[in-house]
């Protein structure tokens, strides 16, 4: 037959012995499975060649790049500031936190103070971010494994602050709100009782959520015993975020490299026990709270005062001023088109975005543009634990598993 | 001078070849021969105890003799301190010693800076490129020699003309 399928004759029972249908009889062979490079769960486009035997996965290749764009290439051809907006399309589910470890790494460089309101203002937003990223990883995860009801909850409610970016920087998703050496604009009062009032609204909407999944025996399922990583191997392989602390690792810039104005916030650190995908469920949603608890203190400790640094070498001046002075027009002009000069250096600064360590390494030989910018991308870092944590379940468990790194394409291939 | 420098100086008096620190960032250059016993040190010493692999990274210098810098990142979780370790690789000879066995997430970094830069890590058990195609031969695009429009692969592609219907 033409079509004959070798696959189709593995599975027939031995002829000499029509009657047994023990399997030492059956001929099998491992089969090579490609998952994607188009399929739902894989969050962009990623392919994983799978080597199976019978559903269990063996082994497993992952083949990235298919989002590369250059953007440490990019980066060394324009100046600090231009790269802002550049930054939005890593993580473009998060672009605030971006924005933010980006802003925090050129700061680090040049030793710039960031003025208290400033830096009120970053951890309030970026709290908000971290709300956002955490409800679309959820609403993901859940969907990803047959839990459909989440996902609309989740998106209601995101929504919401997804209006709030787009009133706050005219952006919902690409926003571009941080700048180097304060943020570009304030909150204005009515931002501000919105997002009170989305605090009292939200608590209870968290607890909504966990209703869906926390009884559900097909989640219990499907995340608890599965994609298990043990605390020393996690660390081995440089995991961070709540991947990393699903292991038990307590490890959490916000706490234990203090920046912004956590160290002025109280908060708790959410850390597992078993490293498996439950872990990392319960570690995210308690991680709401948390962010819940932080807005509110930043809100009731936050004092006028100047959004941006007093380093006019450095800093754009603001835009009301660039549309109707001359001298800061030509101070705008000036430092976007050949930028402000660095010193020769080099540093690493990381910040505790909601998937993990997001890092900058920029090396700079004075200047306005960086010599050699590279990202530190923790979706791209989780990759490489994939085979690892892989083994041995399911081919199921994949999608299980890239849900559970909450990964973006964007970000990994940079 | 901060301790950890101090430690690593003291332990490996040939070898390192600069020890600073600047925006409290710690920063060793070791010599390329001695990389690997350094990674050692620092992985396995009770005092240095960096287990955790923040990332790998590199940095052309086509002016400099030594024309690479592999610059490798590490924190260590108890200890809550960091280091960074850098080693300088010529053109002509574009190898140094693969960190996989001591820090298993040094794989996917390292196949990264040989792709991007190509440099190529010794014993590391699968050096394949990873955000490039397997088939792309026009270099090594962070190089500082490689054009940022690219080599002009694009501009070698045919126009279809418009098909008559």
């Amino acid at each position: 037959m033409a079509f004959e399928d070798q696959r189709t004759t593995v599975y027939k029972v031995n002829p000499e012995h029509p009657e047994s249908e023990t399997l030492p009889t059956l001929r099998t062979e491992e089969l090579l499975l490609n998952m994607g490079p188009q399929h739902p769960s894989t969050h962009g486009v990623l392919k994983v060649i799978l080597e199976l035997e019978g559903e269990r996965l063996v082994k497993s290749t992952p083949v990235m790049g298919y989002l590369h764009r250059g953007v440490e290439k990019l980066a060394e051809d324009g100046t600090y500031h231009q790269f802002i907006p550049h930054t939005d399309r890593l993580d473009y589910v998060c672009a605030m936190y971006n924005n933010f470890a980006y802003c925090r790494a050129v700061e680090k460089l040049l030793n710039l103070q960031v003025p208290e309101r400033a830096e009120y203002l970053r951890t309030i937003v970026a709290e908000v971010q971290r709300i956002i990223g955490h409800q679309f990883w959820l609403s993901a995860q859940a969907l990803d494994i047959g839990a459909m009801t989440v996902f609309f909850y989740c998106f209601r409610d995101r929504e919401i602050l997804l209006d709030w970016f787009d009133e706050l920087c005219g952006a919902r998703l690409t926003t571009s709100w941080y700048r180097i050496g304060g943020v570009e604009r304030d909150l204005t009062p009515a931002l501000i009782d919105k997002l009170k009032q989305f605090l009292d609204y939200f608590p209870p909407k968290i607890d909504e959520y966990q209703v869906f999944l926390e009884k559900n025996r097909i989640w219990l399922g499907r995340t608890k015993g599965v994609a298990v990583i043990s605390a020393e191997d996690a660390v081995s392989f440089g995991l961070s975020g709540p991947v990393l602390r699903g292991s038990g690792v307590d490890y959490d810039l916000r706490k234990y490299e203090p920046y912004s104005a956590y160290p002025k916030c109280e908060f708790s650190v959410p850390v597992g026990k078993n490293g498996d995908t439950y872990d990392r469920y319960w570690i995210r949603v308690m991680e709401l709270y948390e962010s819940v608890k932080i807005i509110r203190q930043c809100l009731e400790q936050m004092q006028e005062g100047p959004i941006m640094a007093d380093a006019p070498s450095v800093t754009l001046p603001p835009k009301e001023r660039v549309f109707t002075n001359l001298e800061a027009m030509i101070q705008q002009f000036k430092l976007f088109s050949q930028g402000f000069d660095a010193p020769p250096g080099e540093i690493y600064c990381g910040t505790e975005a909601h998937k993990g360590e997001l890092g900058f390494h920029i090396v700079s030989t004075g200047g306005g543009k960086p010599y050699r910018l590279k990202i530190r991308a923790p979706s791209f870092i989780h990759m490489g634990a994939f085979d690892h944590m892989a083994r041995g379940y399911m081919i199921s468990d994949a999608c299980t598993i890239f849900g559970t790194y909450d990964i973006v394409m964007g970000e990994c291939d940079r | 001078m901060h301790p950890l420098l101090l430690r690593v100086q003291h332990t490996f008096s040939v070898g390192v070849t600069n020890a600073s620190e600047w925006r409290g960032d710690v920063s060793v250059t070791v010599t390329r021969d001695k990389l690997r016993e350094v990674a050692q040190f620092l992985h396995d010493d009770p005092g240095m105890d960096f287990d955790y692999i923040v990332h790998v990274s590199s940095v052309d210098w086509p002016d400099d003799e030594e024309r690479f810098e592999v610059v490798w990142e590490f924190y260590s979780i108890r200890k809550r301190q960091r280091i960074r370790l850098k080693t300088r690789v010529p053109e002509s000879d574009c190898v140094v010693d693969s960190l996989t066995d001591l820090w298993r997430g040094a794989d996917f970094m390292e196949r990264e800076v040989y792709d991007m830069m190509g440099i190529r890590f010794r014993n590391h058990p699968d050096l394949r490129r990873i955000l490039m195609p397997d088939d792309y031969t026009e270099g090594y695009p962070l190089r500082k020699d490689f054009p940022l429009r690219g080599k002009g692969w694009r501009d070698t592609f045919d126009f279809l003309d418009e098909v008559p219907r």
